[in-house]
């Protein structure tokens, strides 16, 4: 497409600004945790690691940060398993249903979290089952499953059935055409759904609020309940950074493996 | 690998009455065909007319309706496709794609145990059959089309499979390099003596390569023959005008033309266009000439709007003009009587 000189200046100028607006925010956060006072005072006062190197000392923050990266660990070995399996066997039989077995599989990711949050609770209550770690699991693992199956399916859909049924005409049962077929080419699709879904788990906040228990507190509720209190907010600054830190590196990743969208598999 | 092939009369392949319905679909109904050891045997039909639907049958990708299909001699109606012993080649070539062509061809080999250094061995042989020597690292998405077709063929071939089935291998290449693959796949299975089934809708493509053919139509054979029997004596109007071009004349027509009640066929390299008005024929006027390079196609029409077309060679053309009156001319027997 040809473009004029003068459109494509403003183009270029938008697109920048609004990375800029997008972007700004982060990066003053960055900043700030590394300021001397202990206010969110513009500009920092001046240049200091304290808030970095004592932020371990914070009892409920590292009891967070552990919580947190064990939730979305254990969420994400629950999509791996799940979603993978319900998107080879989505793939692979035809059945009475298989759509909204398909639509039901998919559907909390576009529900609001606080729907999802509440049926949750609510459903848990009602069976009598503590809410605690568990039911924060299950609550994650919901929209986590998604995810995995979106891209599983995704890469599944470019690999011609023609590939299994090659495998089987040269000789190969089901499990060799799985493990030398079918596994090496969506493997990467997995990997990226996995991510994904350990990053979405990692910075949820809704569904977290309403399943976990009263002795559980997860990264992003422990930055919502101290965002408030003077002498924590610095490190409230630190540990958003973190989230970025870790957050930032695996969308990258999850964008080279998952597809490109215009490739051939061949 | 080096034993000169000819047919023999041993049977590789029994279709015994093999039916196959999608839905209310028939895709394949009744087939009765044996397969001889060493043939080329090519199943030639329109589009949707079972002949894909055949093959994934023979391959055990597709389960019959009723009948049954027996190899070697054994029914093998419900045996996997990794169980037997026949391969396929497939229209878009089905490579995979995250392994190189060594590992490709080789892959037939290693799922069914074969040991390394044989397999190397065995490949590197079925590379020099294919000319591919010097393409063993290069992953598919790095070959040309022909080049994946030969890749196919190896990974296929290297199995030494007593059938290959092939599925309009060369319809995704251009008219050139399908005609020089033609001649190289015709060889190819002359020097390994492997039964290969053909599919294809390119008739030409059939008559050229074939040892026999089968002609199908809606699920059904028409007929099975050789070539020129295809070719020269047609069984049914269908076959005729499906296979090359022809005149097809039943009813009134056959009864005024040819003094006979029935269908018939006359190729129009049979007729003959004449301006000798002494000449005793069917008159018809010049209505348009086809020029094809080597000959032209001279359609003509009768005064009751009968429509005649004749072959005529370019260096008669010169005689040959739009609108003139003629008479067309032919011998007897150049008139067959079809179903
Ligand atoms: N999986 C299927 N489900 C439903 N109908 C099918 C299926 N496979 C084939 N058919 C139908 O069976 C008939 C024969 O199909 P087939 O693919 O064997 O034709 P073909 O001779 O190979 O045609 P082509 O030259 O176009 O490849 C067609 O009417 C087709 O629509
Ligand atoms: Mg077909």
């Amino acid at each position: 497409m040809q473009i004029s000189k003068r459109s494509q200046f403003s183009l270029r100028a938008t697109t920048y600004g609004l990375l800029f607006l997008l972007y700004m925010p982060l990066l003053l956060i960055f900043i700030l945790s590394f300021n001397t006072a202990s206010s969110l005072t513009w500009p920092p006062r001046g240049f200091s690691t304290r808030w970095w190197s004592t932020f371990l000392d914070v009892e409920s923050a590292r009891a967070a940060l552990i919580s947190s990266t064990r939730l979305a660990l254990i969420a994400m070995v629950n999509a791996i398993v799940l979603g993978s399996m319900l998107s080879f066997a989505l793939q692979r039989f035809e059945f009475f249903g298989k759509n909204s077995l398909s639509f039901l599989a998919v559907l909390p990711i576009a529900l609001p979290g606080i729907v999802t949050g509440v049926a949750l609770r609510n459903t848990f209550v009602r069976f009598g089952l503590d809410l605690g770690f568990i039911s924060v699991i299950a609550g994650h693992t919901t929209f986590c499953i998604v995810v995995v199956h979106n891209n599983v399916v995704a890469r599944l859909r470019r690999i011609s059935p023609n590939l299994r049924e090659a495998s089987a005409d040269l000789g190969a049962n089901s499990l060799q055409t799985f493990r030398l077929i079918t596994w090496p080419l969506v493997r990467s699709s997995v990997f990226a759904g996995a991510i994904l879904a350990f990053a979405l788990s990692f910075d949820e906040v809704v569904v977290t609020t309403f399943t976990a228990g009263a002795g559980i507190q997860t990264l992003p509720q422990w930055i919502l309940n101290n965002f408030s209190r003077p002498n924590v907010l610095p490190y409230v600054t630190v540990v958003a950074t973190i989230v970025m830190v870790i957050s930032l590196p695996i969308a990258w990743l999850a964008q080279r493996l998952a597809d490109p969208p215009n490739e051939k598999l061949v | 690998m080096t034993s000169k092939a000819k047919p023999s009369s041993t049977i590789a392949i029994s279709l015994r009455e093999v039916r196959k319905t999608f839905g209310e679909v028939v895709a394949v109904d009744s087939v009765d065909l044996d397969v001889f050891n060493g043939e080329f045997l090519t199943l030639l039909g329109p589009s949707g007319s079972g002949k894909t639907t055949v093959l994934r049958m023979v391959a055990g990708f597709e389960a019959l309706t009723s009948g049954s299909i027996l190899l070697d001699g054994e029914d093998v109606t419900g045996v996997p496709a990794f169980e037997r012993d026949v391969n396929t080649v497939f229209q878009d070539y089905a490579l995979f794609p995250h392994m190189t062509v060594l590992e490709n061809i080789e892959y037939g080999l290693k799922v069914k145990g074969v040991a390394r250094d044989e397999r190397r061995n065995r490949a590197t042989k079925i590379l020099e059959v294919v000319q591919l020597i010097g393409f063993a690292d290069r992953k598919p998405n790095q070959l040309s089309g022909g080049q994946r077709q030969r890749v196919a063929l190896a990974r296929a071939l290297v199995n030494q499979p007593k059938v290959l089935l092939l599925d309009e291998p060369l319809g995704a290449l251009d008219l050139k390099l399908r005609e020089e693959m033609q001649v190289e796949l015709k060889s190819i299975q002359q020097r390994v003596g492997i039964t290969f089934v053909y599919v294809t809708h390119d008739q030409s493509e059939a008559l050229s390569m074939s040892d026999r053919v089968v002609v199908f139509n809606a699920g059904k054979i028409e007929q099975i023959g050789t070539p020129q029997e295809i070719y020269e004596h047609p069984a049914t109007s269908f076959v005729a005008s499906f296979v090359g071009i022809t005149n097809l004349f039943s009813g009134d027509r056959a009864q005024q033309i040819i003094g006979r009640s029935g269908t018939f066929t006359l190729r129009p390299e049979h007729v003959q266009i004449s301006f000798d008005s002494s000449q005793t024929g069917l008159s018809a006027t010049i209505s348009s000439i086809q020029y094809l390079g080597a000959e032209s196609r001279v359609h003509c029409t009768t005064k009751d709007n009968l429509k005649v077309i004749a072959t005529v060679a370019n260096e008669h053309l010169s005689r040959v003009v739009l609108g003139q009156l003629a008479t067309l001319v032919w011998k007897p027997d150049a008139v067959f009587e079809v179903s």
